[in-house]
Parts: C-alpha cells; structure tokens; sequence
C-alpha cells in the first residue's frame, strides 16, 4: 500500500515535473547544469543511495573549488539505540562563551556579516532564572564570571516533541533516530515559521550568503550537520552530529573549561547523562511547553 | 467537431474584444495605469537586489524574523475574507441593491489574495524552492503544518472568487442566465470559505506557544471582526470610484447596508481587544510583556507605542461614526470613517500585531525593528500589482455589467457574414 502510495507520488512529481521543465525550458537553458541539479534535487529522505552519491560528489567538487579543501562529507546514519541527552551544571558555568566559539569554529557557522552562533548565553541575576526577560546577552565584561550573576547557555534543546518540525510546511526539519532535530539545508524554502515556533531561539538564519574564511574551514562534516550552508537557509544545533555518530563528544563539551557540560545516552543506563539525571535535581528550560526537551539544566548536589 | 470550432472562434473573439477594451481607456485610465507600472517597476527592481543579497537587505533578524511582509499578508487575507460579507446579504437574503455589486467585491477579494500570496513569495528566502510546498510535487507537511494548510486554503479561495465572478459575468455577456444549480454551490462554499482562510491565518500564529502574544484563543474572532471592518471599508470607497468614473448605478443605500454591518464589526472588534488587554493586564503574568511593549513600551523601547494608540483612536473614532445613523449614511462622515478604519486596522493587525510576537524573544532579548526603504519599496510594488489587476478586472467587468460590453455585436457580425455568404452562393448558383 505505502509503496504503490510512494510511486504514485512519484509518478506524479515527475510528470509535473517534466511539464515544468518543459514549460520553462528557455528559462532554465539560461542555467547552468549544476544550477539545474540543484533546483531539482530531491528531498534527501527520498534519495535513493546512488543519488546521495552522487550528491556528494558535487558537493565535494563545490566545495574544493570554494575553499580550496578536500571536505569528508559523511551522512552516517544514527546508531541503533541511541537516544543522546546533554546534561549542562548551572553551578559551574563562568559565563567564558568558549562554547559559543567553539561551536562556531566546529560548525562552519558565517563569521562575519554577520555571524551566526548556536549557543547563546544568558546572564541572569542572582535571584531569577525562569524569567528570561532581564536577561543580558551582550553583557562583556573583563573578566568573568561575575559576581551576583548566573549564566545560562542555551542552544537547540533537541525536543522529543518539537514545535518547529511540526510548523515546517515542507517536512524540510526532522527528528533522526537518535533524537537529533536535523535540516535538509537543500531543502529549506526559507520561510523562517520554525523560528517563529521555537521557544528556545534554537534556529538561526543565513539572512546573507555564509562567510567562512578559507584557512577557518571545517573540512570534516556531516551532509546534516556543519557542512558549509547557502543564502536563506535555517540552520540549528545538531549536538555535533559529524562528531557524536562517531563517537565523539561535541565540541561545546569538548571546549568547555569548567566540565560544566555532560552528554551521552539517555538509553544506555550506565551513561553519564542517566547518573546525572537518576542522582541530581535536574529541570529543563520551559518544560511547560510539553516540548519533552532532552537538554537537563542542574546543579552540584 | 463545428460546435467546438465555434466555442473556440467565439472564445478567441471574446479574448480579443477584451484586450481591446483593457487597452483602450481615457487620459485618467492610462495615467493611473502608468503611475501603478512605475511603482511595480521600482519594487521589482528593489526586490531583484533582495533576491541577489538574500534577506540580509531588509531589516529583518533573527530576534523579529518576520516583519513589514507578513505585516501586510495578516492585513490582506482579511480583506479578502470581508468579500463575504457582500455575498452572504446578495445570494442569501437576496438583498438587491448589494447583488449588483457582489461580483466585484468578489473580484476585489481576488485581488487580495493575490497581493497576500505575493507578500509570501517575497518574504521566502529560497524563492527558487517554491516548488517544494506544491502538494503532490513537492512534500507538503500536511495536516501538520498551518502554513500547509493557508496555502491550500488560499488557492481554493482565490480559485473560488475568480470562477463565481468569470462565470456570472461570462453569462452577463452572453445574455444567459447563469445555471444556479452549477454556480450556487460555489457561491455558499465561499462563504465559510472566507471565514476558514482568515481563521487559518490566524491559527498559523495561534499555535506557537513560544510566543505567548500570538498563543490567545481570541486571536481568531478578533481577525475575524477586524478583517470585517477593514475589508469591506476599503470596498466602500472603492465603489464610489466606481460609481465616479463608470456608468455604473451604485446605489447609496447599498454603501451604508455595508456601513452597517462595519459598525457590528468594529464593535465586536473593540470588545474581543478590550477582554484581551482585560485579561492580560488584570492577571498580569510574565505574557503581558508583549503588550507592555506595544502599549506602554518597555525598558524604555516603545517606539510601537504611538502607532497603536494612533490606531485605538482611528478606531474608536470611526466606531462612533458608524454608530450613529446620521454620521453612517452621510457620505463625507462614511469616507472619513472609511479611511480610519482602513488604517486603524492595518496598524492593528499589521505591524501591531506581528512585530510584538517577536518582542520580547523568547529569551527575553528586546529589538526593535523597523523596515527599511527595501521592504517599504518591495510592498508599494505588491500593492501597485494588485490595484493593476483589480483595476483591469474591474475595465471588463463593468461594462459587462452594465450591458455596454455583450455578445450582440458579434452576433450581428457573424450574421452578416452568414448572410453575405449565402447571398454570394445564390449569386455563383445564378439563380439571379
């Protein structure tokens, strides 16, 4: 039933999009042939193994050409049961934003003009931390942390139930097996509703084509993860998915001088992340969204 | 095999005749058709240099991702929602002096539309993937999505007023009387069709608790009845217009029927307002914040904060001129109040409402966002577009309307034809 159902779809599709391309044949012999490849490239979870192939190929070839590197593009699949969970000790954090940089050196995020970052801390004063609204963002001191004040880093919460793959009009967000919510950046129209929907600012936007300096470059990427990104495409935190596939920590834990952030398996009983939740008294950021965040805010004891 | 070739030689005539009279028209007529190509012109070219640098060319961020675009899109799908206040009154309750001019309010509704979808196109980054949301091509996320759905909704709706008003009119040229068991369907789906597009609209917004502004059951009903007063207003002023430079018969009872129904609208408009801002300042949660910031201001941002109570007084004013009888049916007191009310609402539910969804963000940042000299360019290019299009619309449909623009020309000349051509074979038969 669902396979007649798929080859109906595409039957459909490819005779519409036939009709298209014959409709506007002159408007798309004024392209190029790649240009053409990516105006129909497919949706990557309807690509068939070859056409990934073949994807990255080009990409490969793109992307040598624009930074002068050879990029290991990977699209690993999600390990079989697992469910990663980050665990982030409120107590020890010093407000250093290392996290942030390293996230943004890691992920190929544009640098300049502007630059875009997944991590974004908060400074609270002493005294609250579940209204946001007196929070500082830019705050730059000398030296951190400071005295009568928390920090609260706060990225991507990788929702069990996420509000903005429930928005995307084009299923163009995803949750993968293993509970990270990824894009397909090829197929993103740009739209900005899963911004709209998300309560924890986790999206950020490429409002400009993304600027990256050649020798910055992160050739080592995953095709859902921190491969260097286009014009008008979301992006967000994938808790390094080129990493975590292989059985790396993500570059904030890595990064962090204080040990403030953990991670692992929520479904493996003996991970880090379970002892933390099963021993210290966690919470998680607006949990009365019932957006079932996998992202446990505690403290020491 | 003749009935089609005569279906299609009376088809390709009607288009003929039609592209003769859209191109035909006083100094005034092609005066303001150029004024409206020229702002189309420069808002395509302003748009063209938003597509090459992406939307880093407005002022758009992240912290208020959507902006004066969307603004505008909130405000137009109402107005083409209110076309249903026409239709309901003419076909329902067979309220005459309204039939007569319930097929332009469809055309106008069209119009809208049109210029609502527009403003999507332009606020979507990668223009080029558009083809991803076209169901059955692309993976639309539906039911899931609203976006989904407002797409679907706005097609069917935009679908729905061009066919009533082609089709009756077509049967206005032919001198035909439309076949009601065909059309009349269409026309009573229209009607919940108009209220579904404007309640879509406003559940895409609805049902983001991230942003406790837009996350009130109310919104709906309040789009509803501000869309009920904006819309038809605009109609009012545009069929004096009408009436001015035609010779169409619009009668003044018909414009102060529809003042009527603006004056419930606006005040349905005020309660749902005042029993949100009841609600929000009397228990005073953290969610006031937002409107804090439209009405108050907030720690020292307030720069919505005239605009708004510059709309709360345009409103409340034309509130009172539709209230009272003589203020409504005195045509200089209706315009003024008109004219209020089209901007009290667009304020209202144009950047007043969009831009305190995004204020303060969801982490507590405050931006204040205001549009550049782009997207003010961008949007008078999309609104010249559709008062073009109503405008050439409304060059054909009047005249058929008033029986000026009909078939019997044609007739007389195929008649003719056929006439000469049978006195030419009596002559090459030499019966003469």
């Amino acid at each position: 039933m669902r396979n007649k159902d798929f080859t109906r779809r595409e039957f459909i599709r490819n005779l519409s999009l036939t009709a298209l391309a014959g409709v506007s044949v002159p408007l798309l012999s004024s392209c190029t042939k790649e240009e053409t490849e990516d105006f129909l490239q497919k949706h990557f979870r309807e690509m068939t193994k070859e056409e990934k192939q073949g994807v990255i190929a080009k990409l490969e070839e793109r992307y040598a050409r624009q930074y002068g590197r050879k990029f290991q593009i990977s699209t690993q699949e999600a390990l079989p049961d697992t469910l990663w969970g980050y665990g982030l000790e409120l107590s020890r954090c010093i407000g250093c934003r290392r996290c942030v940089y390293g996230c943004v050196k890691e992920n190929n995020q544009s640098r300049r003009a502007p630059q875009l970052q997944w991590i974004r801390v908060l400074r609270l004063k002493r005294g609250s931390l579940i209204n946001l609204e007196n929070s500082e963002h830019y705050y730059s001191p000398d030296l951190v942390p400071e005295k009568g004040f928390i920090y609260l880093p706060v990225q991507c919460q990788q929702c069990q139930d996420p509000p903005c793959v429930k928005v995307c009009p084009v299923h163009a967000t995803w949750q993968e097996p293993d509970g990270i919510v990824v894009v397909d950046y090829n197929w993103c129209i740009g739209c900005r509703y899963c911004i709209a929907a998300c309560p924890y600012k986790g999206r950020v936007f490429n409002w400009a084509e993304p600027d990256i300096p050649r020798e910055e470059v992160n050739p080592s990427v995953h095709y859902l993860g921190n491969r260097p990104r286009m014009k008008c495409a979301v992006e967000k935190c994938t808790f390094c998915i080129q990493r975590v596939r292989q059985g790396r920590y993500p570059a904030c834990v890595e990064v962090c001088p204080t040990g403030t952030r953990k991670f692992g398996n929520l479904l493996d009983p003996n991970s880090e992340i379970r002892y933390i939740i099963d021993r210290k008294r966690v919470f998680r950021l607006k949990e009365d969204l019932n957006t079932e965040s996998k992202f446990y805010y505690f403290f020491e004891t | 095999m003749e009935a089609l070739q005569n279906t299609l030689r009376e088809t390709w005539h009607f288009y003929r005749r039609t592209l003769t009279l859209v191109a035909k028209g006083g100094k005034v007529y092609y005066a303001w058709c150029s004024l409206l190509l020229v702002i189309i012109f420069v808002g395509l070219v302003f748009y063209l240099r938003q597509h090459d640098a992406g939307l880093i060319a407005t002022h758009m961020n992240d912290q208020v991702s959507w902006g004066l675009y969307i603004a505008n899109f909130t405000y137009l799908v109402g107005a083409a929602a209110a076309a249903v206040l026409l239709v309901i009154p003419s076909y329902v309750y067979h309220f005459k002096p309204i039939k007569e001019i319930v097929v332009l309010g469809e055309l106008f509704a069209a119009s809208s539309i049109v210029m609502a979808i527009l403003f999507v196109m332009v606020d979507l980054g990668r223009i080029d993937r558009f083809w991803h949301l076209i169901p059955f091509v692309g993976s639309m996320n539906f039911p899931q999505s609203l976006l989904a759905w407002d797409v679907l909704a706005l097609n069917g709706y935009l679908f729905l007023n061009l066919l009533i008003p082609i089709y009756l009119l077509i049967k206005f040229y032919y001198h035909k009387e439309p076949n009601w068991k065909f059309i009349l369907p269409f026309i009573l789906l229209s009607i919940p069709m108009a209220v579904a597009i404007h309640t879509v609209t406003a559940f895409l917004y609805n049902g983001l608790p991230a942003r406790p502004f837009w996350n009130a059951s109310i919104l709906a009903p309040r789009f509803l009845a501000s869309a009920f007063c904006s819309g038809p207003a605009i109609i009012i002023l545009i069929f004096q217009i009408i009436r001015k430079v035609s010779t169409v018969k619009l009668e003044d009872e018909a414009l102060f029927k529809i003042s009527e129904l603006i004056g419930y609208a606006m005040f349905l408009n005020l309660f749902l307002l005042a029993s949100e801002l009841y609600k929000e300042y009397y228990s005073h949660t953290v969610h006031i914040e937002a409107f804090e910031y439209l009405f108050q201001g907030l720690h020292g941002h307030n720069q919505l904060v005239p605009w708004i109570w510059t709309a709360m007084a345009m409103n409340v004013t034309a509130f009172i001129i539709f209230l009272i009888p003589a203020t409504r049916k005195r045509l200089l007191t209706l315009n003024l109040g008109c004219l209020l009310i089209i901007i009290g609402v667009w304020i209202e539910k144009g950047p007043g409402f969009v831009i305190p969804g995004f204020v303060p963000d969801p982490l507590g940042e405050i931006f204040e966002y205001v549009p550049n000299l782009l997207e003010l360019m961008v949007s008078f290019g999309i609104w010249a577009t559709g008062l073009l299009i109503f405008t050439l619309l409304m060059k054909v449909a009047i005249p058929i309307e008033t029986g000026e623009f009909t078939h019997v020309g044609y007739v007389e000349r195929t008649h003719r034809v056929e006439e000469e051509r049978q006195a030419w074979k009596q002559i090459s038969s030499g019966k003469f």
